[in-house]
């Protein structure tokens, strides 16, 4: 049997780590952020790249899902349209809680360029909206910012309460 | 030319063109002058009635009546050895004359001509569909009366192509605004939470020029931002970029810019 041996006197003498359940789940849940594949727009190739292995999404714990049962945070990456309204309400009400919404881009934010009969004005008067990013299209360096804002924001909320209601219903 | 108009409040009226401007036509010339096109014509002519015809822009224009539209599209796909319809549509004439000008653009390959095929209808009327003839013509019917609102007669599939099914107006008529009507601009509210939720989730902000410095809704505060819908004072500390909180993370080294190596290479 290997023998190893235990420094007793490093870490405050025990191999062991103590912590509060908040931070241990908070830990946990900030750190495998699983988003959902939703590129709507040009936006949608910036969130690709930023996934893909120059930018490196899954250092994070960042991992794309193709279900929105499995995904823990909607990133909005585009142009929101009106027929695509209805949409994304029956996407976000198919993630599980607790789910975060990054809305990603000025079409996602307010509508953008687009001032138009077919376009929603901004994604936040379908479904409640977590994290802003500004830019035409953001950079990949934006989002992962912008995951790690909302990663800062899990750890800040205590994990133990349910979720406070987030619709805007 | 366009009549001028001031436009020293460009940012807050975004547009300022004229929907009803008419643009000036290029020099037309006789279909004489091309043997081709004139050989076309004389064909066309010898079974069915032309109003008018004329070359354009190395085009020839043609214009015929409402109900001979299937008759010469068949006529010239079988017989002139015009075998593609690139695309049609509709132009609203509804404030000149209370009609639509229905235009067909035709390809020959063989011949490397191309001839543009109009007749008016008035309002309400619809047109005979060439869906059997030509198989573009599905697709561009539909966005036809998805957006003109004119039928097709003996049309396989006549809904809406680009709008939802429930949409209410034609986007493409010169009267409807580009910002949408009453409908439009309630459609996604009415249709998932229902017409009770319009005064909770509010009228959409259209003028996405506004820039305000003490509106925390319309992110225009970069480097102060705050948390939506806070009340802003005017003396909110610049907030400096950092990654993680300041005591550190459970479980996670603490990033150090200091020690962190910067790679200035691209291409390393």
């Amino acid at each position: 049997m290997a023998q190893h041996k235990v420094n007793y006197t490093q870490d405050g003498g025990l191999p062991v780590a103590l912590t509060s359940i908040d931070k241990i789940v908070n830990w946990g849940r900030s750190n495998s952020l699983w988003a959902l594949t939703y590129g709507l727009a040009c936006c949608g190739i910036e969130m690709m790249a930023s996934g893909a292995s120059r930018f490196d999404f899954d250092r994070f714990g960042t991992i794309f899902r193709a279900s929105p049962r499995q995904a823990d945070v909607m990133i909005v990456a585009g142009t929101l349209t009106k027929k695509h309204a209805e949409f994304i309400k029956r996407l976000y009400d198919q993630m599980t809680e607790p789910r975060w919404v990054i809305s990603m881009g000025s079409c996602a934010n307010t509508g953008g360029m687009f001032n138009t009969y077919a376009t929603v004005q901004g994604c936040d008067r379908i479904i409640p909206v977590d994290l802003y990013l500004p830019g035409c299209a953001p950079r990949p360096e934006t989002l992962q910012y912008g995951v790690m804002l909302l990663q800062k924001k899990i750890r800040a909320n205590k994990a133990g309460n349910a979720q406070k209601a987030k619709r805007l219903m | 030319m366009r009549a001028y108009k001031p436009k020293d409040n460009v940012q807050a009226k975004a547009y300022y063109t004229d929907r009803f401007y008419v643009a000036p036509q290029v020099p037309k010339t006789a279909v004489e002058e091309d043997a081709v096109f004139a050989a076309d014509l004389a064909a066309i002519k010898a079974k069915f009635a032309v109003k008018e015809a004329y070359i354009q822009v190395e085009q020839m224009v043609i214009y015929i009546n409402a109900c001979d539209i299937y008759g010469v599209l068949e006529l010239m796909r079988d017989e002139l050895a015009y075998t593609q319809l690139s695309e049609m549509s509709a132009i609203d004439w509804l404030a000149k004359d209370n009609s639509f000008e229905i235009f067909y653009q035709m390809l020959s390959m063989t011949k490397r001509k191309r001839i543009r095929v109009k007749y008016f209808i008035q309002k309400g009327e619809a047109v005979d569909s060439v869906e059997k003839l030509f198989r573009s013509a599905d697709w561009s019917e539909r966005e036809m009366f998805d957006m003109f609102g004119i039928e097709a007669n003996n049309h396989p599939f006549m809904k809406r192509i680009l709008m939802p099914y429930d949409w209410e107006g034609y986007p493409l008529l010169k009267s409807y605004p580009l910002e949408g009507d009453e409908f439009a601009a309630w459609y996604e509210v009415d249709k998932i939470y229902g017409k009770e939720a319009r005064d909770i989730i509010g009228p959409e902000l259209r003028d996405t020029a506004r820039v305000d410095s003490y509106d925390s809704e319309r992110f225009a505060r970069l480097g102060h931002e705050v948390p939506k819908g806070t009340k802003i004072t005017g003396d909110e500390p610049a907030v400096s970029q950092s990654y993680q909180e300041e005591d550190g993370v459970f479980l996670i080294k603490k990033l150090d810019k200091e020690s962190s190596v910067i790679i200035d290479d691209p291409q390393r």
